[in-house]
């Protein structure tokens, strides 16, 4: 690998170690620190994976605690709460995507077509603001939104005489979901457009001239040249977004929480807080940790290779 | 003359503003709409948090604050764990900024060097925890084994090292610094830390800022490492400390009658919640639109692999 890094053909010969540490040692020095910060803490912390092949008891610590092979990934895969986890897991994060992945593009045509630059700039501010605000202030504003008795928005519907009682928009399980994906898709509609925007921007003008001259209207223009136009970005995010199916989100499912909803609340971040921290359950935690972390790294590489496939940049 | 009307089109896409075509209307009312589901609640929550506990009790305030009262405000200044914690929050956001940029900088600038021996392998080394996590439990017994769970510094020292913020920076230096300036540099004798500090940096203010108000966010919003390595209260940032609140508040409604009793069982009331949380939400909400351009620049120049 560092072999044919070291020189630009043409440029430079090929340099030894001793030269490259003579002329460099100022920037290997630099680089002394970020790698001592992952060795220390992201590295380090890989042995301690060791605990998903073992029977780990805290007291007796890494060295008495026994080696049980694959009995814990056995144990969990039987374990009907990681089962639900899992499920939970897989079939929000596709419904995530199902739902929240084509707003930003929606959107972001939508904010190409507004000829106010003003008020394009005042939306645009608006909406990415909820990407900024931690999962904490969101779920405190939903809950404050959506509560069944004292929520705005049901107050009002009652009010308004829509309904004699009050949605339980966050209290009961199917109407969790709903709320819980919408909030999602809240959040991240608006900043989600900055990549769609800015791809739209490099499109080429005279290929809208062209439509014009041909008669083209403005949805046809968009459907002939902006969408193709941004067919690249749209393949890449949607792969990069596969790649995370596995992934949980603490924050955003603890933000959420209450006792009527945990049935499909329970997603993995909570399986490995609950179980591994709460009860104590290191091995399984770490397991179950492990296995998505594996999902995960397969997911990326998967992807990579199927977007490159597809003629577009990896990511990697 | 029509051909110039139609390269005003195309080049900025408005047209003569007398065709004003119905699906601009439908576009606009989208996105009105839209941007009030991001608006309406802080308001509400803001006019919730002025008016009286009684008048929020009878659901009387929606848009408008009824009783205008401050106490909600006065309270939660006069709470010494909610101020703390504040400025608790503030100190570790600034001191991670810190060293954080320091040590993105330290990381990013020689691996923009296409001339580095061994870059292949450094960036590896860098790269693979972006990929690769050894999970929550194993980094709890780290922490554990380092000494450093419910201190200040597990909320710090883990995260400054950023794969994904070092990759912006690398691909700024190498996309935006021409090699001649440093080359011609080089050869006036200048060391690789004189051409860094000299050259490099201040040719490089806008991805500083950007980064570190993606740093500070990043720090400042999350709050999940919380929940596995901070026990005490004095450690505690203050948007943890509202997620406590609102979910202490959330479970006793829960608990009791299923919430049907309006708000008369909330262990904090309302009006004290709203203003906790507009309390939290206002730092970020006020200095948010004055800083949103180099949020965007950031993500732009992120978008763009190294």
């Amino acid at each position: 690998m560092a072999k044919s890094n070291g020189a630009k053909p043409g440029v430079r010969t090929k340099t030894t170690w001793g030269n490259a540490l003579k002329r460099d040692w100022q920037l290997y020095l630099l680089l002394l620190l970020p790698v001592a910060l992952v060795a220390v803490f992201n590295y380090a912390a890989y042995p301690g994976l060791r605990m998903a092949f073992m029977d780990y008891k805290p007291i007796k610590g890494f060295a008495g605690s026994e080696w049980v092979g694959m009995e814990v990934f056995k144990k969990i895969f039987q374990d009907t709460d990681f089962i639900r986890a899992l499920r939970n897991s897989i079939i929000f994060n596709l419904l995530d995507l199902l739902v929240g992945f084509p707003m930003p593009i929606i959107l972001a045509l939508m904010l190409n077509e507004l000829r106010f630059m003003r008020f394009k700039k005042v939306t645009q501010t608006i909406l990415y603001l909820p990407h900024f605000l931690s999962w904490a202030i969101i779920g405190s504003v939903a809950y404050t939104m959506f509560r069944p008795a004292t929520g705005l928005v049901n107050t009002l519907l009652m009010n308004a005489g829509v309904i004699s009682e009050g949605i339980p928009f966050m209290n009961e399980k199917w109407h969790w979901a709903v709320t819980y994906l919408l909030v999602g898709v809240w959040q991240g509609m608006g900043w989600g457009t900055i990549l769609y925007l800015a791809a739209i921007t490099s499109i080429n003008g005279e290929l809208y001239e062209a439509c014009i001259i041909d008669g083209a209207n403005k949805w046809q223009k968009m459907w002939h040249v902006t969408l193709p136009g941004i067919r690249g970005t749209i393949v890449t995010l949607l792969i990069m977004n596969l790649g995370r199916v596995m992934g949980s989100n603490l924050e955003r499912l603890t933000a959420f929480d209450n006792t009527q909803v945990r049935d499909f609340q329970y997603q993995l971040a909570i399986y490995i807080y609950q179980k591994g921290m709460g009860a104590g359950k290191y091995s399984e935690g770490t397991a179950v940790g492990l296995f998505q972390s594996l999902i995960g790294v397969v997911l990326v590489l998967l992807s990579d290779k199927i977007a490159k496939a597809l003629g577009e940049e990896g990511l990697l | 003359m029509a051909k110039k009307n139609m390269e005003a089109t195309a080049s900025d896409g408005s047209r003569a503003i007398s065709k004003f075509h119905i699906s601009d209307v439908i576009i606009i009312a989208v996105l009105v709409i839209l941007c009030s589901t991001c608006v309406i609640p802080f308001w509400h929550l803001l006019v919730k948090s002025i008016s009286s506990d009684m008048a929020v009790m009878m659901k009387e305030v929606f848009f408008w604050p009824k009783e205008i009262t401050f106490s909600a405000y006065s309270k939660v200044f006069s709470d010494r764990s909610m101020v703390r914690s504040m400025i608790y929050s503030v100190v570790v956001t600034l001191i991670f900024t810190a060293l954080g940029m320091i040590v993105c900088t330290c990381a990013a600038y020689p691996l923009s060097k296409k001339r580095l021996k061994g870059k292949g392998f450094f960036t590896f080394v860098l790269m693979v925890p972006m990929y690769f996590t050894a999970g929550m439990i194993p980094s709890f017994i780290l922490m554990f084994n380092l000494n450093l769970i419910d201190s200040m510094w597990v909320l710090i020292l883990p995260l400054i090292y950023s794969p994904y913020n070092m990759l912006v920076m690398k691909t700024y230096f190498q996309s935006t610094i021409p090699d001649s300036l440093e080359e011609s540099a080089f050869l006036d004798g200048a060391t690789n830390l004189q051409i860094l500090r000299k050259i490099v940096l201040p040719l490089s203010k806008p991805i500083v800022a950007t980064l570190s108000l993606f740093y500070a966010v990043g720090r400042w919003n999350a709050y999940a490492d919380h929940m596995y390595y901070i026990r005490s209260d004095t450690k505690r940032m203050i948007q943890y400390k509202l997620y406590l609140l609102v979910q202490g508040a959330e479970a006793s409604i829960s608990a009791s009658l299923g919430d049907t009793g309006g708000a008369t069982n909330v262990t904090t009331p309302e009006v004290l919640q709203a203003a906790c949380i507009m309390f939290v939400s206002v730092p970020i909400i006020i200095v948010y639109p004055f800083l949103q351009k180099y949020f965007v620049k950031g993500a732009m120049v992120g978008a763009v692999k190294g």
